[in-house]
């Protein structure tokens, strides 16, 4: 393998970590808080879809919808019922629900569906294209231009649509967002509603990469991908996607040209120099107050 | 229009207005004039819904206030300018405009009331491009004052509009405040510089830590020498 397969690797890694660091970096801009559960979003999304597949035998396609409403309604219904009544709360309450949240849904996947792995069936098989002496997955040619649909999907809508200008609003002042006629509460609710399906898309990419299933299967790739988000500069869009993206590569790179075992040492080390250089992270926004 | 009986509205532990009464009529100017701290953001956050009130009722053409949704008192016909500006500093000043008409549906109006907004602000129209954060404080209060109107508000809430300004751009705003009033708008100003307020003011309130402590017209009031004492510096 040559620089260049370890580079679309890296992408296509990164293009999971972006698409489930847009679940944190979203709701983060919203409601200024850190969902610690949604990489258990993720774990609901894969035993959705491992059922559905599976034990029903449904096709793809419909797989992916059901994973995706599933995904969408659980976001919503744990921001109603966990965070909602916090609005007003510290955030370290909210914080520490977030977590409490996590474990919620990690024991109940164990007690639900046992703590034993469950083995992913292929979705999209093992194929590859070969250009020249360059070999790629077609998994990771998938994983990729999902990647970018939902960039553009979701770049178009924040800037394009009422409902994207609205979110923009209440990223930056929720009182003046009222006051405009916003309904706050309906926005994060919409912002849920969003990073959880994406992360029911990234659940299904993610299974297809590595076919294990299990109650925390979401822990590992959740952290990365909040480290992807803090990378990029929490609460920005594209800087989920650099920071996701970026994140992909180094890991990959660091695996290897330098050591597996080191290779989320180096990643995590990584972050902290970027943060003490640029601790907005990469893309972050300056707050800058004009009087 | 407004009415505002035996407000009482607390900030955390603080008891911070102690039941005041007031009412704004139709096509008026009225003026809450006091000192910092005195509660006047306090009372125009409670009138537009950012704070629930502890007790008393606030109506607008006989609407309980204090039971409607924060959001959907602006398209009661009541808009705020809040403190402080509050431009959305991340989007360009045609957006912030267009936010102001958020709520609202009938498409063909809203660009009359931009052409409008235009024709009072031109400088806004010049930089309608730019981010709201990159204009001077001035501008930003325009905009600020702008995208209220863009809401159509038969009533504007104006929460000191000349904080920070120079006395060149202090004139400017108020000025167009009263072009707003004569255009049909009624106001309902909150203001430090209780000379300019009392001024263009057809009937004023003093508000001293959370109660009314004086009325009249705004003549009377920038005669009365308890006011020109404690407010005008005389």
């Amino acid at each position: 393998m040559g620089f260049l397969s370890y580079l679309i690797s890296g992408l296509g890694l990164g293009s999971v970590y972006a698409i489930i660091a847009l679940g944190y970096t979203m709701v983060y801009g919203i409601a200024k808080m850190l969902n610690f559960a949604h990489g258990d979003v993720i774990m609901i999304g894969a035993y959705v879809s491992f059922f559905a597949l599976n034990s029903f035998g449904l096709s793809l396609p419909v797989t992916i919808l059901l994973a995706v409403t599933v995904c969408t309604a659980l976001g919503i219904v744990i921001e109603k019922l966990a965070y909602k009544p916090l609005r007003q709360a510290s955030s370290l309450a909210v914080l520490i629900t977030a977590i409490g949240v996590s474990y919620f849904l990690q024991n109940g996947a164990q007690l639900l569906w046992s703590s034993s792995t469950k083995v992913f069936p292929s979705v999209f098989g093992n194929g590859s294209i070969t250009i020249g002496s360059l070999s790629v997955s077609i998994l990771t040619i998938i994983t990729i231009m999902t990647c970018i649909v939902v960039m553009v999907a979701l770049t178009l809508f924040i800037n394009k649509t009422k409902t994207g200008r609205a979110m923009r609003a209440c990223s930056e002042d929720k009182g003046a967002s009222t006051l405009m006629g916003i309904n706050v509460n309906s926005i994060i609710s919409i912002t849920f509603a969003i990073g959880s399906g994406l992360a029911a898309i990234a659940s299904l990419l993610l299974c297809a990469a590595y076919p294990s299933v299990f109650p925390t299967l979401g822990s590992m790739p959740g952290i990365k991908a909040f480290t992807a988000a803090v990378f990029g500069g929490i609460g920005s869009i594209p800087g989920a996607f650099l920071g996701g993206l970026l994140l992909g590569i180094i890991e990959i790179f660091a695996k290897a040209y330098i050591s597996t075992q080191l290779s989320d040492a180096i990643v995590f080390a990584v972050l902290i120099v970027v943060l003490l250089i640029k601790p907005t992270g990469l893309l972050g926004a300056k707050q800058n107050e004009k009087v | 229009m407004l009415q505002v009986s035996d407000l009482k509205v607390n900030y955390g532990m603080i008891e911070a207005i102690k039941g005041i009464s007031f009412h704004v009529d139709d096509g008026e100017i009225v003026t809450l004039i006091g000192a910092n701290g005195a509660g006047k953001t306090t009372t125009m956050h409670a009138i537009s819904g950012l704070l629930k009130p502890a007790s008393g009722s606030i109506s607008m053409d006989g609407t309980d206030l204090t039971r409607t949704a924060p959001h959907k008192i602006v398209s009661m016909g009541l808009a705020q300018v809040p403190e402080g500006r509050r431009v959305f500093a991340q989007q360009t000043v045609e957006e912030n405009l267009d936010l102001g008409a958020y709520f609202r549906k009938d498409r063909e109006n809203i660009k009359d009331d931009l052409d409008y907004v235009y024709d009072l602000f031109p400088r806004l129209k010049e930089r309608h491009t730019q981010l709201a954060g990159t204009l001077s404080g001035g501008e930003q209060q325009m905009l600020a004052m702008g995208r209220a109107l863009m809401a159509r508000p038969k009533i504007l809430l104006m929460d000191e509009p000349s904080m920070g300004l120079s006395p060149l751009l202090v004139s400017e705003i108020f000025h167009i405040i009263e072009e707003i009033n004569r255009k049909g708008t009624t106001i309902l100003l909150v203001e430090q510089n209780a000379k300019r307020a009392l001024a263009i003011a057809d009937r004023a309130y003093v508000l001293e830590t959370g109660r009314i402590t004086l009325n009249g017209t705004g003549e009377e009031l920038a005669n009365d020498e308890r006011v020109q004492r404690a407010y005008l510096g005389g």
